[in-house]
This record gives C-alpha cells, structure tokens and sequence, in this order.
C-alpha cells in the first residue's frame, strides 16, 4: 500500500518536486495546515510579507529576475482578494505565478462563512486558469498541472484554491508525469516558408526596423543573445518596448532607444516612417502605438509572437510567425546564414540613408532636459545613479508615473532580467515589493527601486520585510510631492487645474526609515546627489533614499493622445524654439 | 477638431459586422461555462443565443454553441481566444450564411385559447417541424424547431391566437454532407 500524504504535505512534496526555493506568502485561519507543514521542509524558505499584494508583487519580481515561477501562498477571504492586483499585474505583463489560496472547508463553501469569499470566480478574468481543488485525489496533478499552465506558453498567473479539508485529508502523491513534450510542437507552429517570407521582406526592406518586447525576455536568456546575432547580422535599427528593455544593449549604437508615448524622437519617427517593421515578442500596446489609424502607414508589419491571439488583435500584419522567440530567431539566423545573405554589407548603401535619417533624428536629442545646478532634475538623479551603478551588476525596480518613464529613458540595461516594471496594469506601489523578490533571488547583487513618493506610500509596508529578513534594497524615490504624471496630464490638458495631486502632507522619509529599522538618507541638491548615492550603494543594509527632486518637471517626450509617432511632444528646449517661430510668424 | 483630453486614443471606424456561430469542445467541469461566459463578457463580445449540454458522458465532453455578433476581427480574437482557455478542446466558427452549415433553434410555445384559435394556432406552426407534446380542450404545448428568424416570426403571427408562453434553446449547429470540424 502506497504511503499516503495529507493535502498540505502534497502541496510541499509538489512545490519540491517543481525545485521551488523560495514562497511569498502570509498565514491565516484557511491556510494554517500548510503553514503547519511548512516546517518540514527546509529547502523551501517562507517570506513573510505585510500584505498580500506584497506577496504577488515580490513573487513577480522574483519571477521577472529569474525566469522561474513566483510562488505565493495566502488565505481565504482577504487574503485571495488582495492578492487580486498582483494577478491581474501578472496577466498583463505575463510573468508566471502560482498562488495557492486557503478556502473554508468544503462543506461550508456557498454558506458565506467566516473569511470565505468566491476566489476562483474572482479570479477568474486575471489568471490564466485556476482551479478549486474538490477532492484531495485531484490535487497532485492540478498542482503540477498548474506550474506547466503558469510557465509554458505566454506565462503568466495561475491560482489553486484548496479547502481547508482539503489540506487534511490523505491521498497518493505521484510526481510530475514526464510527458513527452508535446510543447516544442504546440508552441512553434511556424514553418519554414514563413522564415524564407521574412528573410525575403528583409531582404527587400530600405527602412527596416526592430520593434521588440517582453517577449524576447520571456524566451529567456538565449533569446536576447539571439537578437544580438541577428540585429548585428542585419544591421538593422531596434527600439524596445518598456517591457522589452535589456534585451538589447541599451548603450548600442544600432539601440534607437524605447519607442511609444515616452519613447525617444529617433524610436517612434523611425516606426512611423519604416518600409518594414518586425515586431519580437511586443503586443502593439495602445501606449506603443499611439493613433492607430496612422501608425506606421508604410510599412509591411511581421509580427512573431508566442502567443496567436496577439496577432491581428490590434494591427493587422501581413507576416504573422506564431512561435517561441528563440526558435524563431534561430531559424531566421540560420537561414540567413544559409542563403548567405549579409545584409549588414550587401545592404549598406540601402540602408546607410536610412541611417543618415535616424541620425538626423538622434540630433534632435529628446530625451535632453535643462539641467540645474541648484535644484535636482529627477532626469539628472536617474543618470547619476546608472552611471555611479553601471559598474556592476544591477538590479532596477519601479513604481508608476514620471520616475518610471524616467528611469526607462535614463538607465541604459544591459541585460535581460535586470529591469521589473509594472507596464500593462501600470500599478503604483509594484516596486518595493517586486525588489524584495528580487533580492530574495539575488542576494548580493544591487538592487534599486526608483520610486516615487505617491507610489511608494501604497506599499510602503514592505520595507518591513526586507529589514525582517536583511534585503539591502534601496528605495530610490524621486520626490516631487505630487503625482507627477497626474500632475503632468493636468497641465497639459485639465489647464492646470491640479485636482488632488498634490499630497500636502508627505512622511519624513528619513525618519520614516528609522522608525522601520532601515536607513534614511536625503539629498536636496545637485552638489551632494553623487556623493548620498555612493553613501547608499555603500549600506549593506535596506535604505530609503528621500531624493527631492524639481516639482514642476515634465516628462518628454511625449506623443500627446490621438496623435500618431511623428507628432511627438518634445522638451522644453524644443518648445522654447517653437513658441518663437510661433510668434514671429504672427508678426509676419 | 477638438483636442482630446483622453488618456487614450479615440476609436477609430467599424468595419462590418457579420453574425457568426461558434461552436466550443469543452472538458464538462465545474465553472467551465462561466469561463467561456466571462470571456465573452470581460472583452465586450456579444452574446446572441448560447446553448450547452454534455455531448459525450465517456469524455467529460460539453458541446458549447454561441451565436455572436462582430467585426471580422473581433469574430478572430474570439476564436483564438477562446482556444487559450485550459479546458477548451477545439473551437468551430461559421457564419451565419454559411451554406454548408445546419443551425436549428427549437421552441416549446404554450398556446391558451378556445379550440377554433389553437387550430389556427397549430396552421401558423405546421411548416416547422411541428410536434403537438400536451393538448387539452382550452390550451396546447407544442414543440416547433427552426431558424432564429423563423421562430422570431412565428412567436410574432401566434400572437393573436392566444401564445403565452415561449421557451426557446438557442441555436446549435451540424455541417452538412460528410465533413467533420476540426
């Protein structure tokens, strides 16, 4: 007679079976039998979170680091409801997840009982599938089944709810089924003939670009070395998305730069005006693409993807190569290579006024700001921080709005995995816990997340865990007292009527940061910026850094709503000339 | 034009939107259909008609037909999203003039009105498929299967002779000829 195991032990023997390291979570009435277990199994180390979001949050970020799944673990009731936002973050920026729930015993679901709440219908429309575990002979293969549901594919959230007598309850525990993997089949469904289509197009192409996103990250590490092969192979131009960032060396002289609503000049000019636009792994987000009835009206669009219902889904596309990233690269490489096409130098004289025209673009330089020297320019804090971290190997977070944008325009990655950002959801107060998870994975490497003020304060929480368990994470926050991007929308379109976006009264950081057992550390001016970010690199303990930074600062470039690429917004500088021109024909 | 103060782009035209049946395999489970329901509804596609039953007691498997509205391209994303889901097995699309296609919707109509009205009742419905299930001297179930638009008329002429109560399936679909979905 095979040994029988309670519902919590399955669920451990699962979590070690899938080489689980580490679990986010926070007990509760529902889940106390698996909390109970917890302690026999050493190789399975527990984080104690303040708040459930924070568990999803720092699952992601451990996820988004690693390329392995975040695990989470929360009860009933409460506990599932706020984990909500996390799931619904993860859905939208496809990072895998797994969370278990705790529910109330099976014979008293549907009575409203104590804690009890419907958490696989609420969580229905923010997971790729969840399941509500009926029967303890179930749960073996719906755990594992839903580790394969959570990573293979387009990733993402997946949550198991497991009644309390569920936990209890004894039944067979079988490993993993090592099915033969049908994967390889069921993800590529691409052919060669699409391959040879898209090395023709390229092959045609005077205005090519690369349009790439989360996807190529997602492909895993592999991918991104890829790209680099094949961008270099082609010589083409390659703008990333937010989520994309890291896949390609950011510091490149083919990089454009992210492209979209904050994207640079030379990104979103050159997909306006490309002949061929090759989309890797990005969805044509409506932050990406501005006003679609003229975007990017010239070209012939291919658009890889692993996923088909990204495809035609918002741009229609005349190539659509439905497969893993990698794969598809490879391929393409491969048989370019065969056909030994060196498009780098066959094409040069097509592509060299291509390039004469991006560089004309380059020179308009949008991302410059009017730097000061007696106030900090949340732009100037952003470059002071890549430049005196580049040295090593660092980790960035963040929270949502004007530093985020910042920080995606300003920190140069260099490789994939290093940069977790809340993009789809766009959700304040993602950060701190997603650097927690990060720094769980990577306990020696920097990790920083550049906040704001207002975010911050939504999850400000979880410093308490990173002091709890000794994660030097560093809380970088751009300090404006406002919502900055709010704030920004009001004045360029509300006629800078600030309605509630201003918070009048703002923590002391500093003591903020004392009273929670971490480092508190302000910076108020230009001349002492480099020297309180050393000070901070150099703590080996968690720090919020209070930086205060220029209130009234815009974020530009911007592409104003219903306008296509090539009407960006640009910088004061820029603006400063238009106003000119502007009166001087009037006088005309 | 006025400068738009939103966040978001302005939606551009509609293309033509066709009526189409979509016919889903589904594992026959708890919640299944709230699944493919909540699709439906959480990305803002219609529903015009939906029936569901289990079709294979040995394989668990339900047969899910839906009748919907949408552009080309929403009928696209909801095909291939509804292939997405975990327990969907495969997904049928046809439309609705699809001429290779069976759709048949089926009724009970509850008829109360003296013997001379049921009669004419029972004329109005004799072309389709007409089945008399229950009929005493004052009232009569009867059972019609037929197009969507065929009942549509039908409940309308019946309403004269005394209909007061109409049930109705939703539409299912069967190819013609040998053919088989995939």
């Amino acid at each position: 007679m095979p040994k029988l195991y309670s519902g919590a032990e399955i669920v451990f023997k699962c979590l070690e079976d899938q080489k689980v390291e580490h679990i986010f979570g926070y007990p509760g009435g529902a889940v106390l039998p698996i909390y109970d277990e917890l302690k026999n199994h050493p190789t399975i180390k527990h984080i104690l979170v303040r708040h459930e979001q924070g568990a999803g949050h720092a699952a992601e970020g451990y996820a988004r680091s690693t390329g392995k799944p975040g695990v989470v673990l929360v009860t009933s009731g409460p506990g599932a409801t706020n984990v909500v936002t996390a799931l619904t973050d993860a859905y939208m920026d496809s990072v895998p997840l797994v969370c278990i729930s705790g529910q109330v015993p099976t014979h008293l679901i549907g009575t409203d009982a104590f804690q009890e709440c419907d958490t696989t219908g609420i969580t229905r429309p923010c997971t790729k599938h969840n399941w509500l575990v009926k029967d303890i002979n179930d749960l073996p293969r719906i755990m594992h089944e839903a580790f394969e549901v959570a990573t293979t594919g387009r990733p993402g959230p997946v949550l198991v709810d497991i009644p309390k007598d569920i936990q209890f309850a004894k039944a067979k525990y079988f490993k993993p089924k090592k099915e033969k993997k049908l994967d390889g089949k069921f993800l590529n469904r691409f052919k060669q003939k699409e391959i040879d289509q898209l090395v023709d197009l390229m092959k045609k192409a005077s205005k090519p670009v690369f349009y790439t996103g989360g996807g190529v990250i997602n492909s895993g590490p592999k991918a991104s070395e890829l790209l680099r092969e094949l961008v270099a192979l082609t010589g083409f131009p390659i703008t990333s998305t937010l989520q994309g960032l890291g896949a390609y060396p950011g510091d490149d002289n083919q990089f454009l730069g992210m492209l979209g609503m904050h994207g640079t000049y030379e990104a979103n000019n050159a997909m306006h005006d490309c002949d061929l636009l090759i989309n890797i792994g990005a969805r044509f987000d409506d932050r990406i693409t501005g006003k679609i009835d003229e975007f990017s009206p010239k070209s012939k669009k291919v658009h890889i993807d692993i996923d088909p219902s990204s495809i035609n889904k918002i741009v229609k596309v005349d190539l659509s190569i439905v497969g893993d990233v990698s794969d598809v690269i490879k391929s393409t490489i491969k048989t370019l290579k065969k056909k030994n096409l060196n498009l780098e130098k066959s094409n040069k004289q097509k592509l060299s006024k291509w390039w004469q025209q991006i560089q004309k673009w380059r020179t308009k330089q949008s991302l410059n700001f009017i730097n000061s020297d007696k106030i900090i320019k949340p732009q100037h804090a952003v470059q002071r921080l890549y430049e005196l971290t580049k040295n090593q190997d660092t980790y960035i977070t963040t929270e949502v709005g004007q530093h985020q944008m910042w920080a995606a325009q300003h920190y140069k990655f260099n490789k994939p995995n290093r940069w977790m950002t809340s993009g789809g959801l766009g959700t304040m107060g993602y950060g701190l816990p997603a650097a927690i998870g990060v720094q769980v994975a990577h306990p020696k490497k920097l990790v920083v997340d550049i906040a704001g003020e207002a975010s911050i304060l939504m999850t400000m929480q979880e410093i308490s865990t990173a002091v709890q368990y000794n994660l030097p994470i560093k809380i970088f926050i751009l300090n404006n007292q406002y919502m900055g991007m709010v704030r920004q929308w009001q004045e360029l379109l509300h006629e800078k009527n600030y309605s509630e976006s201003y918070s009048e009264a703002l923590p002391d950081f500093v003591k903020l940061a004392e009273a929670y057992g971490c480092v508190g550390i302000r910076a108020e001016n230009p001349d002492e910026l480099d020297e309180k970010i050393e000070e901070m690199i150099n703590i080996d303990r968690p720090v919020i850094f209070d930086c205060h930074v220029d209130q009234a600062e815009n974020c530009y470039p911007m592409i104003p709503s219903g306008k296509p690429h090539n009407q960006m917004l640009l910088g004061p500088k820029d603006q400063e000339v238009n106003k000119i021109s502007g009166k001087g024909k009037s006088l005309v | 034009m006025a400068k738009s103060k939103s966040a978001y782009s302005t939606p551009s035209k509609l293309g033509k939107i066709d009526t189409h049946i979509i016919v889903v395999w589904v594992d026959n489970e708890a919640s299944v259909l709230s699944r493919v329901v909540g699709l439906f509804s959480g990305r803002g596609y219609n529903i015009e008609s939906l029936a569901v039953a289990e079709v294979d007691q040995k394989n668990n498997l339900s047969r899910i037909t839906i009748v919907t509205t949408g552009t080309p391209q929403v009928i696209e994303q909801i095909v291939l999203q509804l292939k997405k889901l975990v327990p969907v097995h495969k997904v049928g699309n046809f439309k609705r003039e699809d001429k290779k296609v069976i759709f048949k919707e089926m009724a009970l109509l509850k008829i109360v009105a003296n013997a001379s009205k049921i009669k004419k009742a029972l004329n109005v419905c004799k072309k389709y498929n007409l089945v008399i299930l229950d009929q005493t001297n004052k009232s009569a179930v009867i059972q019609i299967t037929a197009l969507r638009k065929e009942i549509d008329k039908v409940t309308n002429n019946l309403k004269p002779f005394g209909l007061v109560s109409v049930s109705r399936t939703g539409a299912v679909a069967m190819t013609r000829g040998a053919e088989i979905f995939n």
